[in-house]
């Protein structure tokens, strides 16, 4: 497929003037590749339910899922249920993240600090995250802030060790050029600390919210009146799979959309960094 | 201009002291260019490292003019062995580093001056990752030399280089020199370097038990021609001979 497409790009190049067709084309194929699987599945489990090879009560056509989805948005419910998981998502992961980011960068930084905090993070990363449930539930009430709270703790760990391990891998050879050039403490860790870690950083908040999409949906499964999760758990409640199924489809999509919008955004940063993805799009631009 | 009083030095490994400087004393003049030389391992980084105020001394001390140096300063700038740019800075940055606390006016004139001078003016956006190794050496002597230091300390930056590049770089770093009236101590392993350079050449010994080593200075006549160089690479080979029975060939 890469290959077709490949060949399309070549072919295309042969008749658009290079400097448009180029880059624009290849990042085109790109992206249109990551599209064509979907589309691979949705064709499959098209013809496995127009052929009743799985029963439509069990796997309902891809219609009709499209169908019980418009059907919902037609009032604004679907908008608002995926407003509601979004902000959960938004606010645990706001939190997680920056507390993670603070305790990630001290122990980090500091070996003092390190042997205070670290032993005691790293034994609770232990405890199985629905083990937290029934405190939060006990603390912070039924309703948002423990379902918060939940996310927050899936975003803290991943972020957290990403860090900690990104500053104390820092080249000691860097913070001795900081140190012959004489930066200060903070010219030190706004010029060699900062940057340096900003990969593991970016590492560490995309797993984190990945993490924080899983979170959300078990805490939502657990008791919600609102919230994609609770669309899931109705539609099991009701027998309509096509909600379920259509549910889970929009946690993929937007999940992906917030991973998208974080790694742009994270994309200036990273551009020191050799990838093969760098790499290749240095070809292209040449 | 640099004095090096009696300075030792000894390193902890595993629990055993090893002595790897014992009493240097060395007067370095303002404007001289002086090479160190000596097998791998015999202190060069580590009396560099002194000078330089990254390192301290067990004992004795390091005086620029009047000052005992406690910690690295401006006025002596460093270039080691590898090119150590962050690779999360472009040239133009990586080069700032040393002057940070300019304006930014000032900081974009000196480093532009700077980069002309190295042969890289329009090298400036580059990652440190597009960089050859030659590149990358002159934009750490260009970092080095952007503060406009008194001391300019090197620890072997041309080794990594082909000779092309590397006489090249020696040019450079000679124009620099007369330009900039610094004073420059360089470590080496290349005699042709060390002999070409400098006004003056320190043999270090490694210090050996219940014997009190003897570090030669060798002075280089001026103006320099090439055709002493053999002259002195018998008289550098001999020095080392002298104090120490190792096979000398290899090392330098
Ligand atoms: N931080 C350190 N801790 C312990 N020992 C050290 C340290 N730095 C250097 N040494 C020891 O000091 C000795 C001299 O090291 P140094 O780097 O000064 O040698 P050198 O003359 O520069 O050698 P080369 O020519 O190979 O660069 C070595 O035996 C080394 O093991
Ligand atoms: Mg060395």
């Amino acid at each position: 497929m890469y290959l077709i497409l490949k060949n399309i790009n070549l072919k295309l190049q042969d008749k658009f003037p290079k400097y448009l067709s180029c880059n624009l084309i290849y990042q085109l194929s790109h992206n249109i590749i990551g599209i064509v699987l979907p589309i691979i599945i949705i064709i499959i489990w098209y013809l496995l339910t127009i052929t009743e090879t799985v029963r439509n009560n069990l796997l309902p056509p891809p219609q009709e899922v499209i169908d019980e989805l418009l059907n919902l948005s037609s009032d604004g419910t679907l908008f608002s249920h995926i407003l509601i998981t979004l902000s959960r998502v938004f606010y645990g992961f706001v939190f997680g993240a920056v507390v993670a980011t603070i305790l990630g960068v001290i122990t980090g930084v500091s070996p003092t600090l390190r042997s205070f905090f670290d032993p005691t993070i790293q034994a609770l990363k232990a405890v199985p995250s629905l083990a937290w449930v029934p405190l939060f539930i006990l603390w912070f009430g039924i309703f948002e802030d423990s379902k918060i709270a939940l996310i927050s703790v899936g975003v803290f760990f991943p972020i957290y060790l990403n860090l900690m391990m990104g500053i104390r891998q820092i080249d000691k050879k860097m913070i001795e050029v900081a140190h012959i050039n004489n930066l200060n403490y903070f010219q030190t860790v706004r010029w060699v600390l900062l940057p340096g870690i900003i990969p593991e950083w970016v590492t560490g908040l995309r797993s984190g919210l990945a993490l924080g999409w899983m979170f959300v949906i078990a805490a939502e499964l657990m008791g919600a009146s609102e919230g994609l999760g609770y669309l899931m758990i109705d539609g099991q409640m009701t027998g309509r799979p096509a909600l379920i199924i259509g549910a889970l489809i929009l946690f993929a999509i937007i999940g992906k959309i917030t991973d998208e919008i974080l790694y742009i955004s994270a994309k200036p940063f990273l551009k020191w960094k050799v990838s093969l993805n760098t790499m290749q799009e240095e070809e292209n631009n040449a | 201009m640099l004095k090096i009083h009696n300075v030792s030095k000894a390193f902890k490994n595993n629990d055993k002291s090893v002595n790897v400087l014992e009493n240097i004393n060395l007067f370095v003049e303002k404007q001289e260019i002086l090479s160190l030389v000596g097998q791998s391992g015999c202190g060069k980084s580590t009396l560099l490292r002194i000078i330089s105020g990254l390192e301290k001394a067990s004992s004795g001390h390091v005086k620029l003019y009047d000052e005992i140096i406690t910690k690295p300063s401006s006025s002596i700038a460093m270039v080691f062995q590898d090119p150590r740019l962050m690779p999360w800075l472009n040239v133009f940055d990586n080069i700032k580093l040393s002057i940070l606390n300019d304006n930014k006016e000032t900081q974009k004139f000196k480093i532009n001056n700077t980069l002309k001078k190295v042969g890289l003016e329009n090298a400036g956006d580059l990652w440190p990752r597009q960089l050859s190794g030659g590149m990358a050496q002159r934009v750490a002597i260009a970092r080095a030399l952007v503060q406009e230091p008194k001391v300019l300390l090197l620890d072997e930056p041309f080794s990594a280089l082909d000779s092309f590049t590397k006489t090249n770089l020696h040019e450079h770093v000679k124009d620099l020199w007369s330009s900039l009236k610094i004073t420059i101590v360089m470590v080496t392993h290349d005699i042709n370097e060390a002999t070409g350079m400098s006004d003056r050449i320190l043999v270090l010994q490694k210090p050996v038990k219940n014997k009190i080593s003897k570090n030669e200075i060798i002075k280089i006549n001026q103006p320099r021609s090439s055709y002493k160089n053999d002259e002195y690479n018998e008289l550098i080979k001999n020095c080392i001979f002298k104090t120490n029975n190792i096979q000398t060939a290899a090392f330098i």
